[in-house]
Formats: structure tokens, sequence, C-alpha cells
């Protein structure tokens, strides 16, 4: 089970992705930060820590979950419906731009549904796509604008996050396939 | 999510989905699956306060809302859920379809069966009309009141209206007093609050008293002042003359004398006491106007929770039975 990231790595990364969000935005002015359920959020809250830290000023911060917009929803014939939790975007993101935050960018699939559900909340002046790791494989023509790591990997191996704030640890490993 | 298929351990509820086909009593729902409903339901809140009250979920879907009976709310609650969650919806109330031409409830059934909607709301005057809709129909039946049985999702909205505000059921002191006899929300609210364990009365006058009412494992008194005395929740039931053939009590007056819920039965009470009632209400019956418009009332927040709750129950069914348990 191959360590990709460990808690180190994945603290200098989402500091470093801190310093681009402010260099391309020439600071946070009109920033807001929405990260994807589950640890798209707790990485979203990181990244607020780290732009505080930086330039002093709140970032407002937001949860949202894609559930009820996947387009695998009501595709299988009969089975369980997938979870749905709450989304928590406590500020109008109308002329805003949106830093929307994920853990990991594979099929594009759920960036799709996450963009059409902000869409449903105002017109953001922007999105911008942050992930932790980006292991290629697209289905959809989306493309990440901060990226902690680019991962090769085959289809069949998976990638898994681990954050404190759920999992005990901070870790990003590569299970399955041939990758030992 | 995004592809990284390994679940994380702990942390989600107990089961992810309901194990029926249809909702149709409350006695058929595990204490894990009313969970699962509340929790839902809690995620579906937060969209009727978006800009864009919609989300894409059942597109595609069809809803039959089949009313036999009289109904606006629990009607446009249904049909304001099913609107919510981009599934297409048809109304058909008994006046102007054929079963006033006299066509069974099962040919309506078939008939319906045939232009294959995915959920039929069944809201009809006998009790059992919609398991044999559930036995007839392929689609998912949920049960929006049948004759004096059950009324599932109201008590699934009471439950969460009052989980919303107590943050807990268990060990609340529920009060239900009214009609008792010819009330369906009574017999599913019973079922749900006794199941998540909390201390349910039950008051009314005795000939509106269900024989052996104690044998579902609540408290019965005809004495009011004992039902109110430290209560958490009190729920006030409407007196149904409509279903009334006979004289159960003297006069409306003398009930609301003696049953009706008055700012000063209100004292013996908890001091957060909250005053629910299932609507509609008969104002100086059942319940004295200022106590309906005063500040204990969360009637109108059960109107509200009520959309919530059965976008909730349509979103669980509309995924179909599962052929085996998830791992």
């Amino acid at each position: 089970m191959p360590v990709v990231m460990d808690a180190d790595r994945i603290a200098r990364t989402l500091t470093r992705i801190a310093h681009e969000i402010v260099e391309r935005n020439r600071g946070v002015d009109h920033l807001a930060l929405v990260g994807v359920r589950t640890r798209g959020v707790h990485l979203a809250q990181r990244l607020g820590q780290s732009l505080r830290d930086i330039t002093g000023q709140d970032v407002p911060n937001g949860a949202l979950d894609i559930t009820l917009y996947r387009d695998d929803l009501m595709r299988q014939a009969v089975g369980p419906q997938p979870l749905v939790r709450r989304t928590e975007i406590p500020f109008s993101i109308d002329d805003r731009k949106i830093l929307l935050v994920d853990d990991v960018l594979y099929t594009g699939r759920t960036t799709r549904a996450a963009l059409d559900a902000l869409i449903d909340f105002g017109r953001p002046l922007a999105i911008q796509l942050v992930v932790l790791v980006d292991r290629g494989h697209r289905e959809l023509p989306i493309k990440a604008d901060y990226v902690g790591k680019n991962l090769p990997t085959a289809a069949e191996e998976s990638v898994q996050v681990c954050l404190r704030e759920s999992d005990d640890r901070d870790e990003v490993v590569l299970l399955g396939g041939g990758a030992e | 999510m995004s592809g990284s298929a390994v679940a994380s351990p702990g942390g989600g509820p107990a089961v992810t989905a309901l194990h029926g086909k249809d909702l149709l009593a409350i006695s058929d729902l595990t204490t894990d699956e009313i969970s699962l409903i509340l929790d839902t339901a809690e995620a579906m809140q937060e969209i009727g306060s978006r800009d864009v009250k919609k989300v894409p979920a059942l597109r595609g879907k069809t809803v039959v809302n089949l009313f036999f009976e009289p109904s606006t709310r629990t009607r446009t609650s249904f049909e304001i859920a099913e609107k919510r969650l981009s599934a297409d919806t048809l109304n058909v109330a008994s006046v102007s379809s054929s079963v006033t031409k006299g066509e069974t409830l099962a040919d309506t059934a078939l008939t319906l069966q045939a232009m294959r909607p995915d959920m039929i709301v069944l809201r009809h005057a006998s009790s059992g009309a919609c398991h044999l809709l559930s036995r007839l129909c392929r689609a998912a039946i949920v049960n929006a009141g049948d004759g004096m049985h059950e009324h599932p999702t109201q008590a699934l909205l009471d439950a969460f209206t009052i989980r919303e505000r107590k943050k807990r059921l268990a060990g609340l002191k529920v009060a239900i007093v009214g009609d008792l006899l010819h009330s369906r929300v009574l017999r599913s609210n019973i079922g749900l609050l006794t199941r998540m364990g909390a201390d349910v009365w039950v008051c009314g006058p005795p000939t509106l008293m269900p024989a052996d009412v104690a044998r579902f494992g609540v408290r019965a008194t005809s004495v009011i002042d004992d039902a109110v005395a430290d209560a958490d929740v009190i729920m006030l039931l409407r007196i149904q003359l409509e279903r009334m053939q006979g004289a159960f009590f003297p006069s409306l007056r003398e009930y609301f004398r003696v049953f009706g819920m008055t700012q000063t039965r209100l004292r013996l009470a908890k001091p957060d006491v909250m005053i629910m009632h299932p609507g509609p209400m008969n104002r100086g019956v059942e319940i004295a106007s200022d106590v309906a418009d005063g500040p204990y009332s969360v009637i109108l927040e059960q109107v509200a929770n009520g959309v919530a709750v059965r976008m909730a129950v349509l979103y669980l069914l509309a995924g179909g039975v599962a052929h085996e348990t998830a791992a």
C-alpha cells in the first residue's frame, strides 16, 4: 500500500496552493471557498486557515453536497439511493470568485455535478477548481486550476485520501492494481 | 467521492436504504430507517431556502398523486416536494376521475399502472387501500392517509419537528389530545414515537378512546391535566365531525371546556413546551386561538417541514428495492 503523500507533504502542498490562490487572484477579495463533501470540506477549511495566515483576511467557507446532482443517480435499475448530506453555503455566491475544493479529480463527473449545483445558488464571477490529487482518466472536459499532486494511475487502482477530521490521520494512498 | 472508491469506516448512518418498495405504515419501518428518513430530510430542508428551489434528483420519474379524499395541505406538500426533486407530477382527484363513474379502486390502480408511473401517492377513505394498491402495482406506493389507519409522512414530519427543536425524541413526554378514535395521525405517531423512546400519553373523552389503546405502549387518560402536566410536546388532534356517526360528546363548547388547549392549561406543561397540530384546526374546539397563534405553537413549522420530509421519502423510495444489502 504505497503512501503517495504523508501528513507533512499534504500540509506543505496546501500552503503552496494557498499562496498560488493569493497570487493568481491578487489577494482574497471577493473569494469564497466551497468544499465538496466529505473531504473537500475539510480541505477547504484548512485552505481558509492558510489564507487567513497569509493575508490576515477571512474567506467565507461553504460545504456542498452533490448527491442530488449525480449523473448516475437513477441509472441503475434498482438499488439503494446514495446518502444525501446537507449543503451549507451561508453567503451569496453572486459576483464572487468561488474556489471549488475536492480531494481527488478523476473522471470529472463529481466536478460537473458540483458546477451545476453551484449555478443553482447564483451567478458567481468565476469558479476555480482546487484538488489535492489529480489522478487522470477524465471523461469530461474539466481541468483543475490548482493541483496538489499529479498522480498517474491505472483505472483499476484507487486513490484513498485520509484526513484527520474524518479518518484520524493525514495520508494519500494508492490502492489496488499492479502498483506494489 | 471523485472516484476514490474506498469508503471510510464508521461515521455514517446505520442503514443507507429503506428495505421496502413502499411506505404504507410506520410499523413497516425500523428505527434505523426512521433515522435515515429524518437525516435525509435535514439535507432536503436546505433546498427550500435556496433561490432556485429545485434539484435534478428525480428527473424523468413520474409521480401520480391519487387523492380520493379532499386534502389541501398534504396534496400540495407532496406536490411541492415532487417538483423540488424535478419529478413529473400528475394529480388525480376523485371528483374528476372515473371513480365517480363507478370504477373500482383496483381497476383505477391497474389503469394507472399501465401508464407506468414510478410512484403513486395515495389518499383514501378506506383503511388498507394502499396495501391493495401495493399488491397490484409495480410503482412505489406512498400512503398519504388511509381511512382511520395510518398517515406515516405526518408522523415523520411531526418527529422531525420535535427532533429539530429538542434535539432528541427519547425520554420526551408527548401528550396527544383530541379525537383519538378516528385519527390515523394518532396511530402513526404512537408507532413512531414509542419506537423512538418517547413517553407518549393520549387523552380524550372516553367515547373517543380506542379500546385497548394502552396495548400500544402509551398511557391513556381522560383527565387532561394529567396528560399535559410537565409535557415537552402537546399534540392536538382535530375533532373529525365528518367521520362521526353518532353523539360522542354533548357539544363542541363542552368539548372545548373540558379538553380544549387554553393558555391556563398550557402552564401545567414544561416552560419550553411545543404545541403541535396536524391541521386543519378547529379554533375554539380543540385549541384556543391565542394558543394556536402563540409563542409555543410550531404548527406552521410542521407544514414547512412536511415538504422536506416528503422529499426525503420520495428520494429514498425512488431507488427501488436493493437485491441484497450493501457491504
